[in-house]
This record gives C-alpha cells, structure tokens and sequence, in this order.
C-alpha cells in the first residue's frame, strides 16, 4: 500500500463509500491520529510544522525577489534544518579537540568533526524526500478494529489496495510456509507435502510451480528472486525462479528452518540434528557449521541489525549464534515450556518470543531484558514483526495483530484479527506493503494490515519496481559491497573500534590461528663439521654452549629485575620510614 | 682619491694597494711595482709576468696619460730612464733588502708635488703620525665559518619565505598539480597580443564607461557571461560534433563490412542482380549529371561510345563463340541454355542500342550548329516525360503534377548553358524514341526498370488505399468514439467515468490500456463498458447496505460473528497476564505439563559451568619430593602447595552478573580482530579520538552524494601527461596577490594597473619562469 497511487482517485473512492469510518488512508492527515499516537508522532509534527514554515519562508522569498529585487534577502543562507531531524541522523557522540593536543591531532580532529557533521546535515536535508508516512486503521467511537473484516477492508480502500486481500485454496498439500522477496514482489510458497510455487503476487503471476514429490519443510528466497532454497525431506536444494534445480547441497541435510542473511549472502539453516550450518551463496562454500548439542532445531530467527541468528531450543531458551563461535553468543531463559517461536525487530531492539507455557514475552535484546510478557489462550504457534513494528501472532486458526508490541505500553488488545479455514503454519509481512502473508493448511491468505510496511523503500538497496536491468546491477554492487562472515557479531560497530588486546593474547590466537608460532626461536642445530670434528661429543659440547648461552642472558635478566624490584621496595621502605611513625624500635636503626 | 681615506683603513693589503696607486700617481718608476710584498700581489697573474715588458711600456704609458692630465709638469714626465742602471742584467741587486719600505718612503714625494691636494696630503700626514698597528686579519677558517653564518642567514631568510606555503599545500585538503595551470581552449588576439594604450581623454571616458558597465572594451570581446556562455555552448558543440563523427566512423566501418561481406558472395546471380542495380543508379545519376555537371556527362558519354564501339567491333555476345555453339546445340532441349544464349543477345542488343542513341546526338549535333533551337523540341518533352517518367530520375505519382512541373524544368533549362541544353535534347530525343520503341515493343533494358518501378507505383497505390482505408477507419472510430461517449455520459457522471477508467488503468497498466479500449470500440461493443461498470455498481450498493453476507460468502466466513466471540475470548485472559497473576489452575496445568524438567535448574546449572569455565585458573608449581619424602600416596606438604600455587588476577566482572536467566559468552571474537586496527595511528593520543574520526561511514550506501565526493576526495590531483615542474617563487607569489586579474579584458587604461600587473599572459610567465631556471 506503499504504492505511489494517485491521491486524486484515491480520495474520491473513499469519499463515494458511505461506510467511511471504516477505515482511514495513511495519506489523510488528520488530528485524530496524532492525539491517538502522541508518544509516536511529536517529533513528526514539529518536522511537519518546519516543513510548513520553510515552505513559507521560501514563498515569501520568491515573492520578495519579483517585487523588489534590491530588497534584502529576508531569509539569507541555507533553510535551517530542525533539531530533531539533525538529531535523527546523528552517529555518535561529537568528539571536542583537547586544550593542550597537537597541530597535526587538532587538524585530523577538526576535518572529521566537520565532515561528519556535513554527513549529518546533508542527510537531513535529503530526509525531505522521504515523504510517505504509514497508513493505520481507525474504528468507529466504541468499535473495535479487530472486529473489521478483511472484507470490509477491501471493500473500503482502493481497488489496488483491495486486490492485495486474497486467499489461494490449495488444501491438497498441506500447510504452507512462505517468504518474500526482500523487495516484496515475489512470494514463495512451500507447502508441506512437497508443492513449491513462486508468484509475483501483486500481479497475480505465476513464476513456477512444482511439485518436489518430498516433504518440504522451509522455503526461503535467496539474494535475489531468481533463486530459492528449499529444505526437503533429507537434502537442502535450490532452485531457480523457473523451478529448475541449480544445487542439491548434500552437506546440509534434516533442515528443518532457514534464514538467508542478505548483506553476507549467508544462507543459515538450522537441522533436525541440531546443526547450525551456514552456507555462502556466492561461492557456494559452507561457511561454519556449528553443532549446538541442543536437540532439534525448529524454531529459528534472524536479527537484521546484526545478522546474529536466534534459535529456539525446546528447553525454554533462546541461543544467539554467529558463524564465527561455536558457542553460543547469548543464551538466555525466556520461557518454562518450549520455545515455539520467535522474531526479531528490524531494528535489532527487540525480541517477541512465544513457548509452550503460553506465553508471548518481549525482550529488549540490548539489554537482554524481559519488557512485558502476556499469556495468549491459546500460545502463538508463529510470530511475525513487520517493518514498522506490527506484531502478528497467530494462535489456532486466529492470526492476531498487534500495535506497539515493541513499545513500553503492554500488549493490551488485538489491533486486527482474522480467522482462517486451518491452522496456521507460518506468517510474514510483506515488505514495502500492508499486507501480512499467512500461510495454512488450506493454502495461503494474504491479508491487509494497514501501517504495517515501511512506505519509504531504498531504491538502491530493496526497490520493489526494479526492472531486470537495475537487478542486474544491484546484484553485482551487492556482491561487491559484500559483508564478511566474520564481522557478524552482536555489535556490529565493534569493527569501527581499536582492538584494545594485549601482544600476548593476539599472538596466542595467532598461533591458533596458524597452528604454529610464528615468532618462536628456532632451535639451536648444530652445523656438521667434517674430520672428525662432529663427534657426538663435541657436537654435545656445542649445544650446551649455546644453551648456556642462552641461559646465562636469562639469568642476567632476571637479577636485572630483582635489582630494579628491590630498589622500588628500598625507596618504598624509606618513603614509608620518612611518613611512618617512629617506633621504640627505631632506635636501634642506623 | 676621495675614497682612499676610507679605503685605507679596512685592510692592510687594502691599504698597500691605494699607497701604490698613490705612488703611481706620483710617477714612480714601474720598479716600485717589483718591491711590493709578493703576498699583497694578488692581483698580478702567472701570465702577466710573462708578457711582463709589454705590460709595463703599456702601464707606463698609460701613467703618463694620466699625469698628463695634470697640464703643468707634462714636459717632466717624457723623460726615459734605463732599467739597466738599477737593476743588473746579470744579477739581482741586494741593495735595501733588509730594510722596511716605510710611507715616508713611499709618499716623501707627495709633499712636495704640487698637483696633491691639502686634504690628501693632511690625511696621509695623519696616517703617517699613528703609531697603532692594524689588526691581523682573521685566519682562514674563522672568516669562513664568519662567512658561512651569513650566508646561512641570508639563505635562511630566503628559504623561508616558502614556509607559508609549504604549510599550506601540507594542510590542504587538496593539491592539485601542475600548479599553473591555463585555462583550455583557443584564446583572443587581445590577450595574446599586449594591449595598446588608451591615449586620448576620449578614448578614456569612453573605456570608462565601458568597463563601469562590465562590457567589453574591444568589439569581438566578450563580457564574461557572455564569454561563460559562449563555452558552454562550445562544449555542447563539441559533444553534438563528437557524436557526428562517432556515428560516422560507425557507418564507415559498417559499409566497409557489408562491402566485405558482398564481396566474397559467389552467386553470380546475386551479381548480376547487382549490376544491373549499378546500371540503373549510374543511369540515373548520369540524367543528374546531365543537368548539374554536363562535361563530366560528356566524359561519360564518349566513354559510353567507347564500350559501344568495342562492343561492335568484337563478336562477344553475339553467339559466335565456342561456348555460345555448344550452347546452341543445347537450347533446343535445354532451357537454361537457351536464356543463357538470349541473355548474351540480350546484353549485345543492350551495348549496341546506345549507338543508336548516340548516332542521334551526330544529328543534334548538326543541329547545334544551326545555334537556334527550334521550338517543337521543347514542346513534345513534357509528353514524353509523362510517358516515362523514370527516366528522370524522380518517381512521379500523379500525372497532373509532373505536368505542372516540367515545363518549368525545361524552360530554365533552355535559358542555361547551351551544352545543357544539348544534353536534354539528348536526353529528349532519345526518350521519345524509346517511348516510341515501348509504344510498340518496349526495349528490353527500360522494360525491367519500367516494371520495377511500376511494380512499386503499384505497392504505393495500394499503401495509399490502405491509408485511405485506415483514415476511413479512423473516421469511423471517431464516429464510434463519439457514440459512446455520449453513451456514457448518459451512463455515468464524469467523475464516476475518471474513477471508473482510473480503476482499468490500474489493472491495465499504462498506455496500451486506451489503445485496447479505441480497439474494442472499433469492434463496435458498445456494450463493453457494462460489465466493467456492474461490478463498481455492486460495491457501491454494498457499501451502502449495512450487511450483505451472501455476498461474501464467496470469500470467506463472515469474521464479525467470529470475531466477538473470539475478542471476548481474548479480553478475559489479557488484563491478569499483563499484572504477571496468572490464573490457579493454569499455574497447576504448566506445572502438571513441565514437570519432569526443571528448565530452570537446568539453565542455572549451565550458567555455573559456564562462569567457572570462565574463570582463571590457579596454577599449581608444587613438585612432589622436593624437601621432603616423595612416592607414591604422598601429597607434597600443605604449606607446600600453598607456596607454589600462583593466583590468577580475578576476571573482570561478567557483563550476565545481575542477569540470572541470561548467559553472556566472554570469549572473544579473535575472527574479528585482523579486521579491526590493532595499533593506534600517529597523531592521536587515545582511542576514543580515534574511534570518533572513524565513526561515520563514507560509503554512498549511508551518504548522500556530495558528502561521498568530499569524504573520498583524493588528496593530489594531476593532470594525465602533464608536466609537473617545480614551484617557482612568482607562483605563490603571484597566487597570493593577483587571481581575479588572468580573467579582465586586455586593454587596460590608468585605473586598473594592479589588475594588468596580474592579466600578463600566461605564456609570458612561464617564459620568465624558464628564464629563472636556467639561471
């Protein structure tokens, strides 16, 4: 719903239904939004109100330039950005010259102060082409907003907007799993008992469908819609957007979840055998494979903030993993029954995580502290967040939605509700879209959930109207901008900072690292002499001479210390005898 | 001899040397030159001495000259004496050797001359009464290193003056080399040339005026946005040329490539096709010829003879020849045979057919001769051309227009050259001929041409129906287009249209979208837009009924029903979990549930292994037997194994302290460590200014634009090919004073001389700049 859609069109459809209070457009700025959400929106009503004044300081401008061109400039130099957007791009802390610092220190100081500050104000002037803001759904004085229908809605918004609620009855095989493309043009659909089929699902456009003749037990698109993974029965294969089998990777087998890590190109699975394996797909190496020794491995989550992957473990805990540890980074006991699913917010801040105590608890992973928890009826079986922090549970047959999940107010009540003909299998929003994706046993819903995508997409990073060619080229700058496996870790800035470890604990690494020791003194080997010189003897002789060698400088060494050691303790003794108090026994003190 | 005095009293060798010249003064004789101190001679050279004589007759004449100066006492001076007296051929004379040469001796003389002045005189007196002796002179070594303190000092000095500007270019963001670098592009005759002088108060006011106004002083001169402009423009020209000659080498190399590739086609029917298409083009071109550049026509027509003539004269096509007799053998079974043997007829009858032309133009040129053409040979031409109009080179389509047009070819033609003229009466006369040739049977050459180019008449009369066709068809659109719009109107309001359209398009996409609808319309369905209009209808009328569940069954269960029960469901259950106080018997169901496995324990546990792990451990050093008994079921001593056991400092806190159900890996990502700066860089003294000049990203991905521009800009910038010469003074120099200057018109007058002190030319510079190196 993102979708640059005429605002013209928009408003007289909306205007031509009766049943106006059904729903309100994101594009029709009204108070009651912001008296709604006035913990969200301050901030964007001081942007608005600046947006305003400087929108009338630059007519006032013209104006005084037709009138009287020798009139001063009433509003000389650059429009003034406001604070709160300054502060929106801030990065760190600003960093002052100390008073007594070098020319050439100062200088370096100052230049990247200056710069980073030209960084910040730059982007907050370009901040102004991110105009769209997201869409929400508004009830009726007493109505509650679960209790609008799908149908209702689509009959409410525009046709495009209401073509995007649709089912797909596909009850012979099974519950579906899904993913979107990162873009979200394209969805994939795995379903249970071995149907694979990828749609380009705003146009209705069948790419693929096969039918794998495996159980199937994820799907997953990989960098680009032209490939996807699906994890079989035994084997993890990928194949292409035409259903063509690329790669059956034998070393990645029993996967039972998948995650794709899009800026390492790593595609993360995690098994029934309790294996976390990782697997390059730009290279086609497998990257680390990391036994966990914590069962089977069915609940599985990604953190996009910093590509560390959550699993699930059936004993109520949650382990944090990245490629380069073979232990888990965090592991933190999050329910009393098992874990049966979790989801990370975009913004790496928060974590949802529901188990089989019925619970749905939300974490602030920074801190690795509870927020609240609340106790579902029926325990969410999957768990979804979508780009603008919209919580979709789906218990039974239900799929809950809820607002600020992720906030500081509790979970109080579902923001939108809808019940499905089976239970549900796996949900995902849509990317870019209001639209929430469910997949179940009777086939695949796509449901609309006003404010739920992020209206202002990256055109170089995700753009969902890309044509092949800018593909093409997103590919390869993709590629080249490539993160490497070994930067995962949980603070990403940690690269940006000084390794601050001694000489001794990165030579021991390095030696680990080597497998031998790069600066050790290689042993003492005798030259061989000829007639008769090289007899064991004196060849003997030799080594001990060098070995005394040796020896004796440790030894000179060494009283070297002491030397220097008791002449600290000496100059203590007398610092203290000087301060000290006299005693009886000083007297016999010379 | 003013100087003398001052002269006198810096050195000793100084001194000696004005005494001498004193002494010159006086008429010594050039023996006294031999007396000096051999150490003050400094002056006198090895080769001197050699031509020593020649030297003192020269020296002596020129004293005399200066004595003679004097007036008086130059009788005196022609006086000769012989060196042969005082100085012995044969020995040196050892006279005097150890006595001093003393003023007194030097400058007795003095006193009496008459010519000396008082002054000079008293001075020497003085000089002769002080009895204080001049200072040694320093030694070598101390006047040099006096003499290397200057001059360090002065060097120094000079050097400095670079200081500025080599702390400058060292903070500059960038540097960019060669330094003077002069602006691209052709220059104006005034500012290459210097300009000439404003004189006249006229010429003055007037250049005042001129410059006040910023409008350039001499006419081709431009003001300088005229002059930006006027690049702009070039660039633009520049690139509009540099895409002409790129498409133009394209074709070039695009023909050569086909000529190529036609070239080594071996079809020889493919061939012929060929020449026959030369044929006509050459044709053509010669009807074009005719009338443009009618003595290359001529060329062209003798050599049209000339191949007419050898045709005649050979037997080639005339089926006389070897293969032209088995070929006959042949034609009566063969067919091939026989068109090969009628084309060879063919072709000669073709070669000799232009004789017949040609035996024409002998009559025209009797004709010629008579000077005056006659009028019938104008008239009968447009009939002709309407006859065969292909011959003129242009395709005529309709008939009425040729007519128009023709004549008024021909008459200019008549008024042009007369060899022109005898051209087209060629060219006349032989298409009346062929008319009449085609009126009967039409020559076999033009016949192909005429089929061809009716063959093309024809297409083009039929794409002109199809045009027609299409027009009528479009009338017919229109016609349509129009009843259904007021179909529509009727139908719906305009909004309701707008909306209805818009809803298409958004299904449609695009433009194709309105040439689908003209399409269906065309089809004549005006009832098309019915069902498109029915479903919006429906909407509507749901909308304003308050349920319509029949409707939706098609999609789903009606949610509201569900929904309440499900939402009152949900409502009892969330107000007691958000307290935490979760209902008895659900506390008694988890417990029944999760009884076997203490999570919690478990994960305790865990966290103590992990932590213990964590910790350091202590070393043990203690060696069994030392001191005291050792073997086996002995433990080495208590007070032993305290003494040797070394502590490990304690670890620093864990980060999971105070969190109990979270555990916290300490170890460390070694992976990341050949990634991340290990030492820190020069000129920061903590990692905290380190770390905060780093912390924002230069990528594109996190910037805009002009902020990566200015991140990444790279620190010198050269020229490719350029010579970088090293900076001379008048550079900075001039840099600092004058920039603004290089852009001002050449002529200048009184008022801005700073500025033309700056505007030298370039060129001029750089020859000074040469000038200083070379020095």
């Amino acid at each position: 719903m993102a979708a640059p859609t005429p605002e013209v069109l928009s408003s007289t459809h909306v205007e031509k239904k009766s049943k106006q209070k059904v729903s309100k457009r994101y594009w029709e700025e009204t108070k009651n939004t912001e008296q709604k959400k006035p913990e969200e929106e301050p901030s964007k009503d001081v942007q608005n109100q600046n947006e305003a004044t400087v929108k009338e300081s630059s007519l006032k401008r013209k104006k005084g330039e037709s009138d009287k061109p020798v009139k001063e400039d009433p509003f000389p130099g650059q429009a003034p950005i406001p604070t709160e957007r300054l502060q929106k791009f801030q990065r760190g802390e600003k960093h002052k010259t100390p008073a007594g610092a070098r020319r050439k220190l100062k200088e370096a100081i100052v230049f990247s102060e200056s710069v980073s500050e030209l960084a910040q104000k730059q982007a907050a002037r370009y901040d102004l082409l991110l105009p769209e803001d997201a869409g929400f759904l508004e009830g009726d004085e007493g109505e509650d907003t679960s209790t609008i229908s799908q149908d209702d809605i689509a009959d409410a918004v525009d046709i495009t907007s209401g073509s995007k609620y649709f089912n797909l009855h596909l009850s012979q095989f099974g519950p579906y799993r899904l993913d979107y493309s990162r873009n979200g043009r394209h969805l994939l659909l795995g379903g249970k008992k071995g149907h694979v089929a990828c749609i380009d699902w705003q146009s209705k456009d069948l790419m693929c469908e096969m039918n794998v003749m495996e159980t199937v037990n994820d799907v997953k698109w990989l960098h680009t819609e032209a490939m996807f993974a699906v994890a079989q029965k035994k084997w993890l294969y990928i194949y292409d957007s035409k259903g063509v089998e690329l790669h059956c990777v034998k070393k990645f087998n029993d996967v039972l979840k998948m995650q794709f890590l899009p800026y390492h190109f790593l595609l993360a699975t995690a098994s029934a055998t309790g294996f976390l394996q990782y697997l390059d797909v730009s290279v086609g190496k497998e990257v680390a494979a990391i036994g966990t020794k914590l069962g089977r491995l069915d609940v599985m989550a990604q953190n996009p903030y910093n590509a560390v992957v959550h699993l699930g473990h059936p004993n109520g805990t949650v382990s944090l993993w990245s490629p380069n540890q073979r232990e888990p980074l965090v592991k933190m006991l999050c329910h009393r029954g098992a874990v049966r699913s979790l989801t990370v917010d975009k913004t790496g801040m928060y974590m949802v995580t529901s188990g089989l105590d019925r619970k749905l608890k939300v974490y602030d992973i920074r801190a690795f502290k509870p927020l609240h928890s609340c106790f579902l009826p029926a325990g969410a079986s999957c768990l979804s967040l979508s780009q603008k922090g919209l919580l979709s549970a789906a218990t039974g047959d239900v799929v809950q939605v809820y607002k600020n999940a992720c906030g500081s107010s509790t979970l109080s009540k579902p923001y939108m509700a809808h019940r499905l003909r089976g239970q549900v299998c796996g949900v995902a929003y849509c990317p870019f879209e209001d639209v929430l994706g469910i997949g179940h046993e009777q086939g695949f819903t796509s449901m609309i959930v006003p404010g739920a995508g992020e209206p202002n997409f990256d055109a170089l990073d995700t753009n969902p109207y890309r044509s092949f060619k800018q593909r093409q080229e997103w590919e390869v700058k993709a590629l080249l901008e490539k993160v490497q496996p070994e930067l995962i870790g949980l603070d990403p800035g940690q690269l940006g900072k000084v390794d601050q470890a001694s000489f001794e604990q990165r030579h021991k690494e390095r030696v680990e690292a080597l497998g031998f020791d790069p600066l050790a003194k290689e042993k003492f080997k005798p030259i061989k002499k000829k007639k008769g010189r090289s007899s064991a003897g004196s060849v003997e002789k030799r080594k001990r001479k060098v070995a005394h060698e040796d020896q004796r400088d440790i030894i000179r060494q060494s009283v070297q210390e002491k030397m220097e050691r008791q002449k600290e303790l000496e100059e203590k003794s007398k610092e203290k005898r000087e301060l000290g108090v006299k005693t009886t026994l000083d007297r016999f003190r010379k | 001899m003013a100087k003398s005095s001052s002269l006198q009293k810096t050195t000793l060798s100084k001194g000696v040397k004005v005494t001498f010249t004193m002494a010159a003064d006086e008429e010594e004789l050039p023996d006294d030159e031999e007396e000096l101190p051999i150490d003050d001679e400094e002056a006198i050279s090895a080769s001197e001495d050699e031509e020593g004589s020649d030297d003192e007759r020269k020296h002596n004449k020129l004293l005399e000259a200066i004595s003679s100066l004097g007036g008086r006492n130059r009788k005196k001076q022609n006086e000769r004496s012989e060196a042969s007296v005082q100085v012995s051929e044969f020995s040196v004379n050892a006279e005097g050797t150890g006595e001093k040469v003393n003023l007194s001796d030097l400058l007795g003389t003095v006193e009496k001359a008459p010519g000396t002045s008082n002054k000079t005189k008293k001075q020497l007196r003085n000089l002769q009464n002080s009895k204080e002796t001049l200072e040694l002179p320093l030694n070598k070594q101390q006047t040099e290193k006096i003499q290397r303190g200057i001059a360090y000092e002065k060097t120094a000095q000079e050097v400095s003056c670079w200081n500025n500007i080599i702390v400058q270019n060292r903070k500059a963001e960038q540097v960019v080399f060669p330094l003077n670098q002069e602006p691209l592009g052709p220059k104006r005759v005034e500012q290459v040339v210097a300009g000439w002088k404003v004189q006249t108060p006229l010429e003055q006011e007037i250049f005042r005026l001129l410059h006040n106004n910023s409008q350039p002083a001499v006419d081709p001169v431009l003001t300088p946005i005229e002059e930006a402009s006027l690049k702009a423009m070039s660039l633009e020209e520049a690139k509009i040329r540099r895409a002409e000659l790129q498409k133009a080498r394209a074709l070039q190399s695009y023909y050569e490539a086909k000529a190529k590739r036609e070239k080594k086609i071996k079809s020889k029917k493919y061939h012929r096709v060929q020449k026959k298409a030369r044929r006509k083009e050459f044709l053509k071109q010669f009807e074009d010829m005719c009338k443009t550049n009618p003595e290359v026509a001529l060329e062209e027509l003798k050599k049209m003879e000339l191949s007419r003539m050898t045709e005649r004269m050979s037997l080639k096509h005339q089926n006389k020849g070897k293969w032209a007799k088995s070929k006959a053998i042949m034609a009566k079974y063969d067919d091939s045979a026989r068109k090969a043997m009628q084309e060879q007829l063919q072709m000669n009858k073709d070669l000799t057919q232009k004789m017949v032309v040609l035996s024409d133009d002998e009559h025209e040129s009797k004709d010629e001769e008579l000077e005056t053409v006659p009028d019938f040979v104008n008239d009968p031409e447009p009939i002709i051309d309407s006859v065969n109009p292909w011959m003129k080179g242009q395709l005529t389509r309709e008939q009425p227009e040729v007519r128009c047009v023709t004549p008024e070819e021909a008459e200019p033609a008549g008024e042009e050259h007369e060899e022109e003229e005898l051209l087209g009466e060629f060219e006349r006369k032989r298409k009346l001929r062929q008319a009449d040739e085609e009126g009967s049977t039409p020559a076999e050459e033009n016949a192909e041409h005429a089929s061809e180019v009716v063959g093309e008449d024809v297409v083009e009369i039929s794409d002109k129906e199809e045009n027609d066709d299409k027009e009528e068809d479009e009338e017919e659109e229109e016609v349509d287009v129009s009843e259904f719009n007021t179909l529509f109107k009727l139908m719906r309001t305009e909004k309701s249209q707008e909306g209805q359209e818009d809803g298409e398009g958004l299904l449609d996409e695009g433009p194709i979208r309105v040439q689908n609808i003209e399409d269906l319309e065309v089809l004549g369905e005006v009832f098309e837009p019915q069902p498109t209009v029915a479903p919006s209808r429906p909407q509507t009328a749901v909308a304003e009924t308050p349920s319509a569940p029949t409707n939706k069954k098609n999609k789903e269960i009606n949610l509201r029903e569900v929904l309440t029960k499900e939402a009152k469901v949900i409502k009892v259950p969330f107000l007691p979990t958000v307290v935490e106080d979760e209902h008895d018997e659900q506390i008694s169901i988890i417990k029944e549930a999760f009884a076997g496995d203490d999570v919690i324990s478990d994960f305790m546990k865990d966290k103590r292994k992990q932590e213990a792990a964590a910790r350091p451990k202590v070393v043990d050093l203690t060696l069994p037997g030392w001191g005291e008994w050792g073997g086996v079921g002995l433990k080495p001593s208590r007070w032993k194994r305290k003494r040797f056991r070394v502590k490990m400092p304690p670890p620093p806190p864990r980060q999971d302290q105070k969190l109990p159900d979270v555990i916290i890996s300490v170890k460390r990502n070694a992976s990341l460590a050949p990634h991340q700066v290990s030492h820190l860089p020069f000129p920061f003294e903590n990692t905290a200014q380190f770390e905060s000049c780093i912390r924002t990203p230069i990528g594109p991905t996190w910037n805009t634009q002009n902020v990566v521009k200015k991140m990444t800009k790279p620190k010198v910038v050269t020229t490719m090919g350029a010579i970088i010469e090293p900076m001379v003074k008048e550079d900075f120099i001039k840099n600092r004073t004058t920039t603004p200057a290089a852009k001002g018109p050449a002529i200048m007058f009184r008022e801005d001389k700073g500025a033309r002190r700056g505007a030298k030319r370039p060129s001029e510079r750089n020859q000074r700049r040469s000038q200083k190196r070379k020095k």
